[in-house]
């Protein structure tokens, strides 16, 4: 009984602090581990891609040296600093581990705010949403505007404008996101849930889309590149985020809700204890 | 006090962790922000290391995840 009224009496500040670090490391923890799945992925689906497309920029590289050569230009070849080998291995896995275990941290930072604040009161259901609101405002949304493109697709002198662009979208859509639910959770207290997330999710859909209309278009895929390499290539970068977030969102959700299992010795929101009296 | 009242209360719901005590952890955001810059963007658009080599690393990941690259 003791134990039953110890843990209704409000968290102390310590104890929040705490729980913020548990749920940081746990996040960065499922993140890692997310990364590793990523990681395969895109090792066996996205990494052939790669390569396809660096072949077709040497073939048209070589054919620009030829053409270059014959009117008396000598190109020069750029040094290799990182071997191709590298970078399709340990090279992927660094920049894919990192990704991870970033959105994993700031992903339990979110969910540390949230969890509370929502209107379930389930662990693996406010983690599942935050996952669906992520991959849309931070991937789905910004690369309909700007699509992931394979190496060779793109002008190296645009890169400072094409990365600037990119991070407005994402940006605009992030934070139209947020004014979205903090809308929803308004608008709950008139209409029913459902009424409240089609408002909001329109207000966000109208925000990303006049965001879109407004920023100019990027279109530098050349002209003769295979197009089915270039629907491959954006089909594995979505599978990526999609494995990112659905781990994120299943697993920290299931792992908190276990922790909490575990440490409120509750099952299936009824309580052991009291059940046993 | 019946046993179904306390119950009630016992299930933990979870209250709402105050912002000032999520605030300090930040910090640890701002790190993850860092750590994408550099998977995303470093010796690219911007640089704070010279060279190309952190570019070269991460290069396959940075046009696999959708940043703008080449
Ligand atoms: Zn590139």
């Amino acid at each position: 009984m003791t134990v039953a009224i110890f843990w209704v009496s409000p968290a102390t500040d310590m104890e929040n602090r705490m729980m913020v670090r548990t749920l940081l490391i746990r996040g960065m923890l499922v993140g890692f581990l997310a990364g590793i799945l990523v990681f395969s992925f895109a090792k066996v689906f996205g990494e052939p891609q790669v390569d396809h497309a660096i072949a077709f920029e040497s073939a048209m590289d070589e054919a620009k040296a030829k053409a270059d050569l014959e009117r008396g230009i000598h190109d020069v070849e750029e040094p290799e600093l990182v071997s191709r080998k590298l970078q399709a291995s340990y090279g992927l896995l660094t920049g894919v581990m990192v990704y991870s275990t970033a959105f994993g941290g700031l992903f339990a930072l979110v969910f540390s705010y949230a969890n509370g604040r929502m209107k379930s009161t389930d662990p693996r259901v406010v983690s599942v949403l935050l996952a669906i609101t992520g991959i849309i405002a931070v991937y789905v949304v910004p690369s309909i505007k700007y699509p992931a493109n394979p190496p060779s697709v793109g002008n190296p002198d645009t890169i400072g404008m094409r990365t600037e662009l990119y991070f407005i979208m994402m940006l605009v859509s992030l934070l139209g996101m947020i004014a979205a639910t903090m809308l929803q959770g308004r608008l709950r207290q008139q209409y029913n849930a459902w009424t409240a997330t089609y408002l909001a999710g329109a207000c966000y859909i109208l925000i990303v889309f006049t965001t879109g209309e407004l920023l100019p278009a990027v279109n530098e895929v050349p002209s003769n590149f295979p197009a089915d390499l270039l629907w491959n290539f954006r089909i594995d970068s979505l599978g990526m985020q999609i494995i990112m977030w659905t781990t994120l969102g299943l697993g920290f959700g299931a792992f908190t809700e276990y922790a909490n299992r575990n440490r409120f010795g509750y099952r299936n929101g009824a309580n052991i204890q009291l059940n046993a009296h | 006090m019946s046993d179904t009242a306390i119950g009630s209360h016992a299930i933990p719901s979870p209250a709402p962790i105050p912002v000032r005590e999520i605030a300090p952890w930040l910090v640890f955001g701002l790190l993850m922000l860092l750590a994408l810059y550099f998977v995303g963007a470093e010796e690219g658009a911007t640089s704070i290391i010279p060279g190309m080599y952190v570019h070269e690393w991460v290069h396959d990941s940075r046009h696999l995840l959708g940043f703008p690259c080449h």
